[in-house]
This record gives C-alpha cells, structure tokens and sequence, in this order.
C-alpha cells in the first residue's frame, strides 16, 4: 500500500537531500495523499447536509421566538399532549422491536443452516421492507377494517363475537411495525447467526449437550452482540414511525407519536424552534437506549470466534 | 425437539430433508413464519383485488370487476407527470450518490489515514440514523435555503442516506480487486484519471450497477424525506399515495388501491431486477457484516 502512495506522489519530495523526508512523503507514510481528495466531495456533502443540519437545528431549538433559550424544550415538557408523546412512542417502539427481535432468534436458529428454498424465503422478507410503511398501512386499513379478512375469518369461525377494532387504534400501528420491522430484524438476526461457526455447536454435540445447552450455552452468548445491535436498529425504526401513525393510527390520541408532534410543529404551525427542539429530543432518546443497550452488550464476551460484530 | 438432532445423517442428505420441519420446534416455526406470510399476503391481496373490485363492502370478495379505477387514478392523480417526477428523481440520485459515493469509497478502502474511524462514521451514521430524525431538521434547513419545495430540495434530500450507502455498498466490491493491477496501469504510465475510466471501471462496473439498482430502489420506496422536502409538482408516487390515503373522503377508495397496485407492481419489478443482482440482505442494510 505504502508503494502505491510513494508511487502517486510524483518526483520533488524524493529529490530532496535533506536527513528527513519531506513532509509529503512523511504524510504518504501515514495515508495521507492526493488520493484523499477523492473523499472531499463525499464528507463536504455529508457535512453540509447531514452534520450542518443537526447544528442549526439545534441551535434552531435553542433561539425560540420568544422566551430564553431554553424554551422551546419546556413548551415541550410542560404541555402533556407533546410531552405524552415519548411515552407513546416508546409504548409502540418498545414492544414491536422486542417481539420483531425475539421472534427471529428461534426462527434464525432453525434457518442458520443451508436449505431448499433459504434464498425464496429472504427474498419474499424482503418485499415488505422494499414496499415501506405506507403501503402496508394502506393495506392495513382494509385488511384489518371491520369487515375486512380479519375480522370476518374470526366471526365466521365464531373466535368472536364482536369485530375486533384492529385499525385507526395502537394496534393498527403496531402491526404495521411487526410487518416492516420483523423481516428487517430477522434479515439481520440470520447474518448473525450464519456467521457463528457450525463446528462449534458439533463440537458440543458430541460432548453430549442437547438442544437447549447448546443454545444457551454456545448460540446465545456468540449472538448477543449482534442481537444488541439488531435491537437498537429495530427500536430506531419503530420510534421514528411516522406514515403508519397517521394513516393506521389515531394520529391525535393514542398514536400521537413524537415524530408527528416535530413535523406537526414545524410544519404546520410553522414553530420551527419548537420542532427542533423535539427532533432533538427524539434524537436524545434514541441515543440513551442505544447508549443503554451498547453499555449492557460491552459487558458481554466478545472473541474471535466468529460471531461477527 | 431433540427429534432433529439425535440422526445426524450425512451432510448432502441433511440438506435435502431440512426444508421439510423435523420437530414440533420446527414446526411451530414454520407456523409463524406462514402466519406471517399469511397476512403479508392478505394486506398485499386487498389492495390489488379492492382496485379491480366494482364496490366490496361486507363480502369476502367484490361484488363484480373492473379496471376502470386504474384508468380514473391515472387521471384524477396526474399519475403521468408523477411518474416523471419519481424516475427523474431516482436517475438523477443514483447518478449523483454514485458520482459521489464511489470515489470516497475508493479512497476508504484504499487508504488508512489519522481520522478514518471518524470519516467512516460520518458514512455510516446517515443509515443507521431513521430519516425522519434527521429529515426534519435537513427539510428546516433546504426551506431556509428555498432551496426545498421543488425537484432540486428532493434530489439533494434523498442524496442524505444514498451517498453512504453506495459508499458501504461499494468498498467491499473495492477492496476485492488487487491494488497491484492499479500499481501496474501506474507504471505504464495512466494517470488518476485514466485508471478509473478505463482500469477500475469496468473492473467495478458489477459493484455500480447493483449500488445503482439498489439506490434506485431505495429512493422510490423512500417516503419521509420526500414527503419533507417536496411541494407541488415535485411529489413522487409514495408521497401521492400517502396524501390520497391521509386526506381522503372525497375520492373512491378503489381508485387509491389502484395507485397502491400502481407503486406495489412497479416496486416489484425493480425488486425482481435488482435481485438479478445482488442479494436480498443487501437491500436491508450492510451493517450486519
């Protein structure tokens, strides 16, 4: 690699006679070229639209138009119907990324090896991740209505005897983010799990240990890591649910989720501090479970053998 | 289910029996994942079959067919021109995040430099970051700018995750090619330029073309940041589909269905394509590895 960098630099920096190399040759030693100017268009536009964005947004939040700086954050906090909404949305994210986590890892565990098929069954997990939220929650609405399938399977079986209220409620929504967000986790649950060594788990067979050591003991402690990360990626997509809240959700009461109070506020009323300021919550959220859920996976084994994360 | 486990016959015997479930664990497996498939393929089904259906109120299906709605949709949403606007919206962010990502790609997997971890956080942090997070002050900003509102703001939007996502799709495809076929076009004297057009590039074209299908995919499914920066005439279909759904009432809901099946069929072509190309889990996200 370091040939390829000296090669690039072209002619005065080895000329020089001096007992110290040049400054251009001591920065090729340490990577640092011409070829990095290939990077410049790439950050300089991450910079200006992903980095700069969350600094005026903050510093959006924090120059209200009237009040101190502070207080676009206790509009937020003092007003229960936009303060409810962490509790909403972690209501909804919560369990939809817990369940779309925990029911991969048993169905990931029977899927890890090669079978007929693997590549169909992926591909079909795919189609509703690619279909996004607001197509499933179009479908939703009918599928789940009244008089929808649903409904009509369970009277007509006599499993009840009043159509279940499934949409325009908190289950609408959840459902919504067990369709999208369940093949998602399991997608990434299955990468995990194929990344731990099989011999391990052979090795232990013969040692005698049965299905549940094997699992408890070798699986579970390889996959953790990955499950924490898959974890904190399925929480962040069910908390910033936004289509399906309002389209299957009851968008002013019991889905009321954080992201439609931001876009509520800065796009409608046009209180744009004050839809920073709940971004910004929203963002401060999200880091303090992944935060949580990282310290916890840290304190877990990790080694070299295989489970890969 | 210590069933599956006590017969281990041979490998290439395994392989063949194990789609089939061996134990009741296996079985309670299948049963989930058909359960989930099950009602995948209801939600997907009453939207195509509501946009045939005549009127379907109580009745498990319509009361009669036709294909009419399509042709009132296609009117009633102006469906030509927002299919322009979406393709010219996908073709001109895989050109862009593809003009942008690979040379960065290049330059991450090539070098290690003070400052890499930092620089391949910055690439990262835009995919795993929901967009609606980041959309809210991003779209805040673009109508600060006025530069929000039109075709332009929603280009330069969806560019936000596409960028590091060609980025991450890109430098494994790099880093698989050997630097000493570089070193080689060196000494024969090609400059910078010419190793990428005619050394690197058609070695990577494999690599473009399915970061290319699968921005493309990800840019006609991609709702918030659309929906954020977007004003009239700059609406692309997901975003239609949304607005028809969310301010309904006065239009029939078949003629929504219909525009659902529109997007639904054309999502899935570009699926079938993409996956021509490149694996299923690659359309999720490259974290994983």
């Amino acid at each position: 690699m370091s040939a390829a960098a000296a090669g690039s630099s072209t002619g005065t920096g080895a000329l020089t006679l001096s007992r110290r190399p040049s400054l251009r040759h001591r920065l090729a030693d340490r990577g640092i070229d011409r070829m990095l100017i290939l990077l410049v268009p790439g950050v300089a536009f991450l910079v200006a639209l992903f980095v700069y964005p969350f600094i005026y947004g903050l510093q959006l939040s924090l120059t209200p138009a009237s009040g101190g700086p502070l207080a676009s954050y206790q509009e937020f906090f003092n007003d229960p119907y936009l303060r409810d909404t962490i509790g909403i949305t972690m209501w909804l994210a919560l369990p939809a990324a817990l369940l779309n986590v925990l029911a991969s890892v048993p169905i990931a565990y029977r899927m890890r090896g090669r079978f007929r098929g693997k590549r169909t069954l992926t591909t079909l997990l795919v189609v509703p991740i690619t279909l996004g939220t607001v197509l499933t929650a179009e479908g939703l609405i009918k599928y789940l209505d009244r008089s929808g399938w649903v409904n009509k399977f369970l009277l007509d079986f006599h499993l009840i005897n009043q159509p279940l209220l499934l949409v325009h409620n908190y289950w609408g929504v959840f459902f919504s983010l067990v369709i999208t967000g369940f093949p998602f986790a399991f997608l990434l649950v299955l990468s995990y799990m194929s990344g731990i060594d099989p011999s391990l788990e052979k090795a232990a067979s013969i040692m005698g240990a049965s299905w549940l050591q094997r699992f408890r003991y070798i699986i579970l402690p390889l996959l953790a890591p990955g499950l924490a990360i898959t974890f904190c990626l399925a929480f962040v997509l069910a908390f910033s649910v936004f289509p399906s809240a309002n389209l299957v959700g009851n968008p002013t009461g019991d889905t009321h989720v954080i992201s439609i109070a931001a876009f509520h506020a800065a796009f409608e009323q046009f209180n744009y501090s004050l839809g920073s300021a709940i971004a910004m919550v929203m963002a401060a959220v999200m880091l303090g479970i992944i935060v949580l859920v990282l310290m916890w996976r840290s304190r877990l084994y990790k080694g070299a053998s295989g489970g890969k994360g | 289910m210590a069933v599956a486990t006590q017969s281990a016959p041979a490998p290439a015997a395994r392989a063949r029996r194990r789609w089939l479930p061996s134990s009741i664990g296996g079985f309670a497996v299948w049963v989930m994942v058909g359960f989930f498939f099950v009602n995948l393929i209801g939600v997907i089904s009453t939207v195509v079959i509501d946009s045939f259906g005549t009127t379907w109120f109580a009745s498990w299906l319509p009361d009669g067919y036709t294909i009419h709605w399509y042709g009132d949709a296609w009117a009633d949403f102006d469906l030509f021109n927002v299919m322009l606007v979406t393709a010219q919206v996908a073709f001109a962010v895989v050109a862009l995040s593809i003009l942008i990502g690979v040379p960065a790609a290049y330059a991450l997997a090539r070098r290690d430099f003070p400052g890499k971890r930092l620089v391949s956080l910055l690439f990262l942090l835009p995919i795993l970051i929901p967009p609606i997070t980041y959309g809210i002050p991003l779209a805040t900003l673009l109508y600060k700018l006025q530069l929000a509102g039109n075709i332009q703001g929603v280009i330069l939007a969806n560019l936000v995750p596409t960028v590091p996502f060609v980025v991450l799709v890109m430098i494994p495809f790099i880093e698989q090619i050997d630097s000493k076929i570089e070193a080689a076009a060196r000494m024969c004297g090609a400059g910078t330029f010419t190793i990428f057009v005619r050394v690197l590039g058609p070695l990577l074209l494999p690599g473009i073309l399915a970061a290319g299908i699968l921005v493309l995919v990800r840019t006609v499914g991609m709702f918030e940041l659309t929906f954020l920066t977007s004003g009239p005439g700059s609406t692309t279909l997901i975003v239609v589909l949304y607005d028809a759904v969310f301010g309904a009432g006065i239009r029939a809901p078949q003629e929504v269905d219909a525009m659902a099946a529109i997007y639904t069929s054309s999502m899935l072509v570009l699926l079938v394509i993409a996956l021509r190309f490149v694996n299923p889990t690659q359309l999720v996200t490259r974290v994983a590895d």
